[in-house]
């Protein structure tokens, strides 16, 4: 990190920890840095920065920093976190919340794969009405360019009868359509 | 008991075994299972990481159309899909703004919802007792894995097990005759979230499991979450390839041996759909 000054950045980003609280209903500035988060949270060893380093990146008002760390991206939402904050923050919710700000952002940062992901996942559920969990391989393999992910698994699903070729309609579109729509018009 | 039944796109395709065995043992055991008219997927972690609406509506639509069935209770058996639509028919009955929102999409007025929502282990914990064991799984040594989205975070979901060491699980697998091994792994979360995402968290984190369940001693995995039961079974050969290990345990759902140990067939069980082949373990125990 490069020099900064921390009331500047401060004043800059006042406005976003207010909304951040409210919407995720939670306070980083209740989080006395313990660590127990980071302590018990399976996925640190992937993480760019601990749990409880983003909490005090928080406080500190470092917002970009965290909108586009690895660690919003890949936090699995176990909530092991959660379960064992002496503060009784909800940092799960708190990860949540700043995932789905990012996205809203079109802030990518190190989460490529899960940007690409999420989103083809909403479209196969807006077009079929449920998941076409073959589309979704496709998309997502060409999306990341990982081509062979899981294809060593294609088929043993396939003789397990646990893939169908093709995705399955519900009766509904029309509604489901209707939500994504309102979704867009109300921009959440 | 008529208990609203939403399999979603996990019982539906990749985890067809926890459907068949869910319906093989509900009717011996006095459920109804009706499953939902029409139902929608509920937009699992990409509706919640991308659209605060559309992570209420989509499964919101599931608890209207439950609505109509006249069932008194719900189940999402993948616990994943059970919050979306714990926390849907919360937001309906509580949340007035939301509500209106969804009224205002769908072009008509809805109603509040007072179904019982419970996840899977809910639904069976006070059915198992001594009375439906015919065939007693015995020698049988497994690890129960509730992994972390049926316990954590404790009270929001209106579960009431323990989140760090849960009980109800191993409650039934005693009950049933198996023996039961105590392991620090119960909650471990397994990273099937990330199982597109970052392969290599997933990978990583789901050899741990395996390797503490082979440490304690256990024969197989027992689970209740369809994404860990799929982490670990579909994904034990790339996890031996990886790290060169030699796993060989299978992850069976509790459903499935409730219904062995009720006598029913294995057939009828869905054993045949598990990657990791439990028969050879089951038969050497005369348990099929
Ligand atoms: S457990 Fe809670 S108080 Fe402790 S460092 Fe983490 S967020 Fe802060
Ligand atoms: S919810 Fe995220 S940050 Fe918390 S313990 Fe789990 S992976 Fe770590």
């Amino acid at each position: 990190m490069s020099k900064m000054n921390v009331t500047e950045i401060m004043d800059r980003n006042k406005e976003f920890l207010r909304e951040l609280r409210e919407e995720s209903g939670q306070d980083p500035g209740q989080c006395f840095q313990c660590m127990k988060c980071t302590g018990g949270c399976p996925f640190q060893f992937t993480m760019d920065y601990p749990p409880s380093q983003i909490m005090r990146m928080l406080q500190d008002g470092l917002v970009d920093e965290v909108l586009k760390s690895f660690t919003v991206q890949t936090c699995a939402t176990c909530a092991t976190c959660t379960t064992r904050c002496p503060r009784n923050i909800d940092i799960a919710k708190l990860m949540d919340t700043l995932r789905v700000i990012a996205y809203h952002r079109g802030i990518v940062g190190k989460g490529k794969n899960m940007h690409v992901f999420h989103t083809t996942f909403m479209n196969s559920v807006k077009n079929h009405g449920r998941l076409y969990e073959v589309g979704l391989a496709l998309g997502l393999n060409l999306g990341t360019g990982n081509l062979l992910q899981d294809t060593d698994l294609g088929l043993p699903m396939f003789l397990r009868g646990k893939l169908s070729i093709l995705p399955h309609n519900i009766k509904g579109r029309d509604e489901i359509k209707k939500l994504y729509d309102y979704a867009k018009k109300i921009g959440e | 008991m008529k208990l609203a039944y939403y399999p979603g796109c996990g019982l539906n395709g990749s985890s067809k075994e926890l459907d068949i065995s869910f319906r093989a043992i509900s009717g011996p055991l006095g459920i109804d299972v009706v499953e939902i008219p029409d139902w929608n997927c509920c937009g699992g972690s990409s509706a919640h990481s991308t659209s605060h609406f559309l992570s209420f509506a989509l499964p919101a639509r599931n608890v209207i159309n439950a609505e109509t069935t006249g069932c008194e209770e719900f189940t999402a058996p993948c616990p994943a899909c059970y919050v979306r639509h714990f926390l849907a028919q919360r937001d309906l009955n509580e949340n007035p703004e939301m509500k209106q929102h969804l009224e205002n999409a769908l072009g008509r007025k809805v109603d509040k919802s007072d179904m019982k929502i419970k996840n899977v282990i809910e639904v069976f914990m006070d059915k198992v007792d001594s009375s439906i064991v015919k065939k007693p799984l015995k020698g049988l040594k497994v690890v129960n894995y509730y992994g972390c989205a049926l316990v954590k975070p404790p009270k929001t979901f209106g579960f009431f097990d323990d989140p760090e060491n849960p009980q109800s699980l191993d409650k039934i697998m005693r009950t049933l005759g198996a023996e039961v091994i105590d392991w620090p792994y119960k909650t471990e979360c397994c990273g099937a979230s990330l199982c597109f995402t970052n392969q290599d968290a997933t990978w990583k984190a789901s050899r741990d499991i395996l390797q503490m369940a082979k440490d304690a001693g256990a024969q197989a995995v027992v689970a209740a979450c369809t994404m860990c039961q799929m982490n670990l079974d579909m994904r034990q050969s790339q996890i031996n390839k990886k790290y060169k290990t030699n796993f060989n345990i299978p992850a069976i759902f509790f459903t499935q041996l409730i219904g062995l140990a009720m006598g029913i067939s294995a057939d009828k069980l869905g054993l045949d759909k598990l990657y990791v082949d439990p028969k050879p373990l089951l038969r050497s125990l005369n348990l099929l």
